[in-house]
């Protein structure tokens, strides 16, 4: 059978092609489906619109700025100067005027102004300032369901205006007057509950694993663990559940475990905290970021372990790398000579320094390698002990297991990233014109790779940036499987076994 | 929302997935294929028996590499890759062949 026609067009890659032209209402049919109140509720929100919402609306927005210097400040300081209307993937990939970043940001900052500037209370019209009403609610809807949160247009920002915490102040509203996103809100509803985004079961969990050491041990012949709940392990690993589910992620999960094997580390996973994302900073609620996170200091407890290790996941790890201490801490409990946290990137690459692991690159000759950066990753936090360490580490793993490696063009990698077109809680299917649509440069970027390298291989550290590569690729021309997870790469490069 | 099977009217949510697990009945998968424009072989039926099973047993649809390995354990190794489930079902054998299997979506990061 084939896959029925999809409603949309993909947009043609064109590398000549800077700034699209400007289509008005291009997405304004796009939305994703409306939490039910039973999942509003499971989280903290009411079921539904609640009845006076344009006035607790109002006051939300006047608590989060009275609370968030920063918001205020984001929110009093742009002069329209334009730097950030170029730059949005979901803008490029679209040519909807409102998803230029600073359109999409004014729709909140016109209430923000009505309520709470002298200006706009008294000259409205003279300052472009608007009242709370349902066709404002709608458009934020819409709109702030199109913003993945990557934070690339704030680089440009002459001002530093980080418009994610914009689109998460929201969001946040949205969810507070009892207007959620289905897909975020039932995810966080079944961390809550089962202690993952995928709502796996402990017996699933444990069954999963057990397949896996089978599967690697009839592949290699070395038996390699892949511990759940050991008390008394030195590493708690903390990975998306993704990676226990999906390809290629599970191949990633693989890669981790033969590390940790090969470097003779202790470790576990944990079925309490068998989650490492955190979608609770996708809507800007801090209770729920906080009661995600709390799950892993828990965990860390129960088991007795020594360190926290994250697996290949972009949000989670600016979550743990920013927040995790706040959120969570403190946590004098483990070993202070490593970092708390630390990323299985900075754990893989400390032991190729050390010479602790037997590499062999010829394994991926068959494959021509370039690396996306995660926008949540690069934009939000670092790795190992120097500045720009989140771009040098991941790529001087990937050059120590591939001999064929090249990077896609400068203005899209590095701290300039594209998101890969699913992020910030849109990784949905109610979304997937978006998501197509909002891969395009990134998609741009890699055929240009392509054409000039003959790359074959995308590789990923993220969990969404991994399904929705899967999922656009074939949009674009390529196969689904051309994604890689970074660690599938060591994995097959380690030379598992006594070191000679 | 809902579907027309065996004469009687079962919820579904937006996105046609059973509200109620316990409304599956074989004509289900049936139907929704229907409305795909596919038509079910007996190698779809295996994808569908072996999730119902699995989610039986765990209360959630397995991995995409148990169902692989499973599939290419009955209809052999030449199947049982996610290149060949991709064929059945082209809309990701997790999310469709669940939705034919009366089945939860699979949620988060996948």
């Amino acid at each position: 059978m084939a896959a029925k026609k999809p409603e949309f067009e993909t947009p043609v890659i064109d590398h000549d092609q800077l700034v699209p032209a400007l289509a008005r209402g291009a997405l304004q049919h796009s939305q994703p489906f409306v939490a039910k109140p039973e999942i509003q509720e499971g989280i903290g929100f009411p079921g539904e619109l609640v009845d006076n919402w344009q006035r607790v609306a109002v006051d939300k927005l006047g608590e989060l700025v009275g609370k968030s210097r920063g918001l205020q400040v984001y929110l009093d300081s742009c002069v329209k100067c334009g730097a950030c209307t170029d730059k949005c993937h979901y803008f490029l990939g679209t040519g909807d005027p409102n998803n230029m970043p600073v359109a999409r940001q004014d729709l909140l900052r016109k209430v923000y102004r009505r309520y709470y500037t002298l200006p706009g209370k008294y000259l409205p019209w003279l300052v472009g300032a608007q009242d709370m009403t349902e066709e404002v609610l709608d458009e934020w809807y819409r709109y702030f369901h199109q913003c993945s949160q990557c934070r690339r247009c704030s680089v440009y920002c002459p001002y530093g205006i980080d418009t994610a915490e914009v689109s998460m102040a929201a969001r946040e509203i949205m969810d507070t007057v009892g207007k959620g996103q289905k897909y975020c809100n039932e995810i966080i509803g079944k961390v809550h509950k089962l202690g993952n985004n995928l709502g796996l079961p402990e017996p699933a969990l444990a069954d999963t694993l057990e397949g896996l050491e089978e599967d690697v041990e009839e592949e290699t012949g070395v038996s390699v663990a892949f511990p759940l709940d050991v008390k008394g392990a030195d590493v708690l690993l903390v990975t998306p559940s993704a990676d226990f589910f999906a390809e290629p992620h599970i191949d990633g999960l693989i890669g981790y475990a033969k590390v940790f094997h090969q470097a003779g580390l202790s470790w576990t996973i944990s079925s309490h905290a068998s989650e490492a994302a955190n979608f609770g900073l996708f809507i800007g609620s801090y209770d729920n970021m906080q009661k995600v996170a709390l799950r892993i200091r828990e965990a860390a407890l129960e088991l007795g372990v020594k360190r926290i290790v994250f697996g290949e996941c972009g949000h989670a790890w600016r979550v743990a790398y920013s927040f995790l201490n706040t959120l969570a801490g403190p946590f004098d409990f483990l070993d202070p000579r490593y970092p708390v946290p630390q990323h299985i990137i900075e754990v893989t690459h400390d032991l190729m320094k050390r010479g602790a692991l037997t590499l062999d690159a010829e394994a991926n000759d068959d494959k021509r390698v370039t690396f996306h950066d995660s926008c949540n990753v690069a934009r939000a936090s670092r790795m190992g002990n120097h500045a720009g360490g989140q771009f040098s580490l991941p790529r001087e793993v990937i050059s120590s297991v591939c001999n064929h490696y090249y990077d896609m063009p400068a203005n899209t990698i590095g701290e300039a990233t594209f998101c890969c077109g699913g992020g910030g809680g849109l990784l949905t299917d109610d979304l997937v014109e978006l998501r197509v649509k909002g891969a395009m440069p990134r998609m741009q970027a890699f055929s240009e790779v392509t054409e000039r390298h003959g790359i074959t291989h995308l590789a990923a550290i993220c969990a969404i940036c991994k399904s929705q590569f899967s999922k656009v690729l074939p949009y674009y021309g390529f196969e689904m499987d051309q994604v890689v997870s970074v660690h599938q790469l060591v994995g097959d490069a380690l030379q598992l076994g006594s070191p000679e | 929302m809902g579907i027309e099977v065996n004469g009687k009217t079962l919820e579904t949510d937006e996105e046609g997935y059973l509200a109620s697990l316990s409304d599956w009945e074989p004509a289900v998968a049936g139907v929704m294929a229907e409305i795909d424009d596919c038509e079910l072989s007996e190698n779809h039926w295996e994808v569908i028996n072996f999730l119902r099973e699995y989610y039986e047993e765990y209360q959630i649809a397995p991995a995409v590499r148990v169902l692989t390995k499973a599939i290419g354990k009955k209809l052999g190794k030449d199947k049982g890759n996610s290149k060949y489930l991709y064929e059945l079902y082209p809309y990701g054998p997790a999310k469709q062949a669940c939705k034919y299997a009366g089945l939860p979506k699979p949620t988060g990061c996948v």
